[in-house]
């Protein structure tokens, strides 16, 4: 089975059901269906082959989900590029999957034609949104530059699929995540293991065509990502909206729309545990769920005093297998810190440093198996055979997560740590090294070392602790103002302290570990 | 330019445009949609109404129509002073 056929096939079951609300708008399955035919056969057109990578760099929007589509049903590989990501990342990322095309707002057209030097690989950028004045394509210039509008346009007629060679272990996207040595990996992961993950998750979610999902987060998180992939593939409506800012605003609409599912992370939770619900009336919400980090125990019992009759699924995953786990309803009340079981069709068990399987309640690192763990890290076999290894069935390969668990007699699973120093911010994953190397690039700054400190809204919060060159002045403004225009918004820190000198250890390196005491 | 006008662009500038040539910030330009404000931004910016013109901000008036750029903040203050008088 191929992703796109969530699509597909509900536009052929219920094709005049609302798909998609965006702001006031919106979208039948049918019109989805036909405006990324038209999109998938324009980019075949000009140039896209079977496997090619497609950055898709918008906001959450109908533009973003229509491309998403059309890339696979064109045989391509979706990647998707957060909105608030910089131009320097953004051409770290375009160049390390290759990218052919890109699909970005117009106000950014300018942005990548600046950087084009940089960019040798990439031969099409799409732009979405109205042009400021005629822009003529220079008949030497490379990217070539297309509008949506025009490409839609010229294509009115070409409202059904093209055909595809594709089979199911060809890969669907490429999902970048943090790493713990600064660069983002591209996260392989193919038709099959995409549809078998959204198979599971929305078998335990129970998801049915009534289910009205709404959904804040960016579509570049696979948190969010998934939602729009779980909500197509039983034929639900999608609300899609950019971000949380609003919280008022956002709820609502979850109950103007009669919101049925609303996933979280828990920067929203703890937002949310901070308002009136009182005021709003959440009868037709069916369930949250918390995923990205644990909820908080008190979090989740709070929840549900106040929403007694909304299920709560607490789940925990990463992006190279997508999900792991859920705790199933009648747990929530007395394995309240647990985040559950393995998901359908999914097995995980717990193994000491020599990859030996622990018995229950010893702590040790989670192995994953399942059809949903990726292939692997895009050109990176080193980093790759970090996380897969080989299994007990010749051929076969274990996801090691990375994440110390321990698990209880009854299989019930318990986050105890991290092996790296990966920050949790907001629910995603921020590399310390990432925002150092950013701010070593700054003239002023000598030393750098980030660290997470925990904190009841964000999970954690990121703190940069500098030392300045010799006879520089900085401010924490002029820090934070520099780290803002180089880093997307989650991994800005949140403060800035200066010292004279960092702590080493004894062999010279950053001594991270005394920088948390308190 | 009224003093509300001033003190709301100075803020928002010192505040969230880091450097960004303030001149490129239109009065009707959306924070949202030019990305320069977010969810710790909106709470930053209710602490400087609150304490700036002394008045009390509700959850349910944190919506756009309220904060989402330079002239509904003007608008929204305008019309919180108003009631106070």
């Amino acid at each position: 089975m191929l992703l796109q056929s969530f699509l597909e096939q509900s536009a052929h079951d219920n094709p005049d059901k609302v798909a998609l609300i965006v702001d006031q708008n919106r979208y039948t399955y049918l019109e989805l269906e036909q405006q990324s035919n038209r999109l998938a056969q324009a980019l075949l057109q000009r140039g896209l082959e079977r496997g090619d990578r497609v950055a898709i760099h918008l906001d959450n929007s109908p533009e973003s989900v229509i491309a998403i589509f059309a890339v696979l049903k064109a045989g391509g590989v979706f990647v998707m590029v957060n909105p608030t990501t910089k131009i320097d990342k953004l051409t770290y990322v375009l160049n390390n999957c290759r990218a052919r095309m890109l699909i970005i707002p117009e106000k950014k057209r300018n942005t990548i034609l600046e950087h084009s030097d940089l960019l040798p690989h990439l031969k099409t950028a799409v732009t979405v949104g109205p042009a400021a004045k005629e822009q003529a394509n220079n008949e030497l210039q490379m990217p070539r530059f297309e509008s949506w509008e025009q490409l839609q346009d010229e294509f009115a007629d070409c409202v059904s699929p093209p055909e595809t060679q594709t089979i199911s272990i060809d890969l669907a996207a490429l999902v970048y995540t943090s790493g713990s040595t600064g660069n983002p990996k591209g996260v392989m992961l193919t038709h099959l293991n995409m549809t078998s993950a959204a198979r599971s998750i929305t078998t335990y979610l129970l998801n049915e065509p009534a289910d009205i999902i709404l959904n804040v987060l960016p579509l570049s998180f696979d948190y969010g990502l998934y939602q729009l992939l779980m909500a197509f593939r039983v034929s639900a409506t999608l609300v899609l909206e950019k971000s949380f800012t609003y919280p008022h605003a956002v709820l609502q609409k979850m109950i103007d729309l009669q919101v049925t599912g609303f996933p979280l992370v828990p920067t929203m939770s703890a937002i949310l545990l901070k308002m009136d619900l009182s005021k709003y009336d959440f009868s037709n919400l069916r369930y949250i769920t918390n995923t990205g980090a644990a909820l908080p125990t008190e979090h989740i019992l709070t929840f549900r005093k106040r929403l007694p009759h909304v299920q709560i699924f607490s789940m925990y995953g990463l992006t190279e297998c997508k999900r792991v786990s859920y705790l199933p309803l009648d747990q929530v009340d007395t394995r309240t810190g647990s985040v559950g079981i393995a998901m359908p069709d999914t097995e995980v068990f717990i193994v000491d440093d020599a990859g030996h399987r622990l018995p229950p309640e010893h702590v040790g690192e989670l192995v994953v198996r399942g059809a949903n763990v990726m292939k692997g890290y895009w050109e990176a076999p080193d980093r790759t055979a970090e996380r897969l290894k080989p299994a007990e069935i010749p051929g076969e390969m274990y996801l090691y997560t990375g994440d110390l668990f321990r698990m209880d007699r009854e299989g019930y699973l318990y986050f105890v740590g991290r092996r790296d120093d990966i920050i949790k911010s907001r629910g995603e994953k921020v590399s310390p090294k990432e925002v150092e190397n950013v701010l070593f690039t700054h003239p002023g700054i000598s030393e750098a070392a980030i660290i997470g400190d925990p904190d009841p809204i964000l999970g954690q919060s990121i703190r940069a602790i500098i030392t300045l060159m010799p006879d520089q002045e900085l401010t924490e403004k002029e820090v934070l103002a520099y780290c803002r225009k180089h880093l997307e918004d989650f991994m800005v820190p949140q403060k800035i302290e200066f010292r004279a000198e960092l702590p080493k250890s004894p062999n010279g390196k950053v001594d991270k570990k005394q920088l948390t005491l308190p | 330019m009224s003093s509300i006008q001033s003190d709301v662009r100075n803020f928002v500038a010192d505040n969230f445009l880091f450097g960004e040539d303030p001149e490129s910030l239109q009065n009707d330009d959306s924070f949202l949609e030019t990305g320069i404000i977010d969810s710790t931004g909106v709470l930053e910016l209710v602490a400087f109404i609150e304490d700036q013109y002394s008045v009390e901000v509700d959850d349910d008036e944190l919506v756009p129509e309220n904060l989402d750029s330079i002239d509904r903040l003007i608008n929204f203050i305008e019309t919180k002073l108003k009631e106070l008088a």
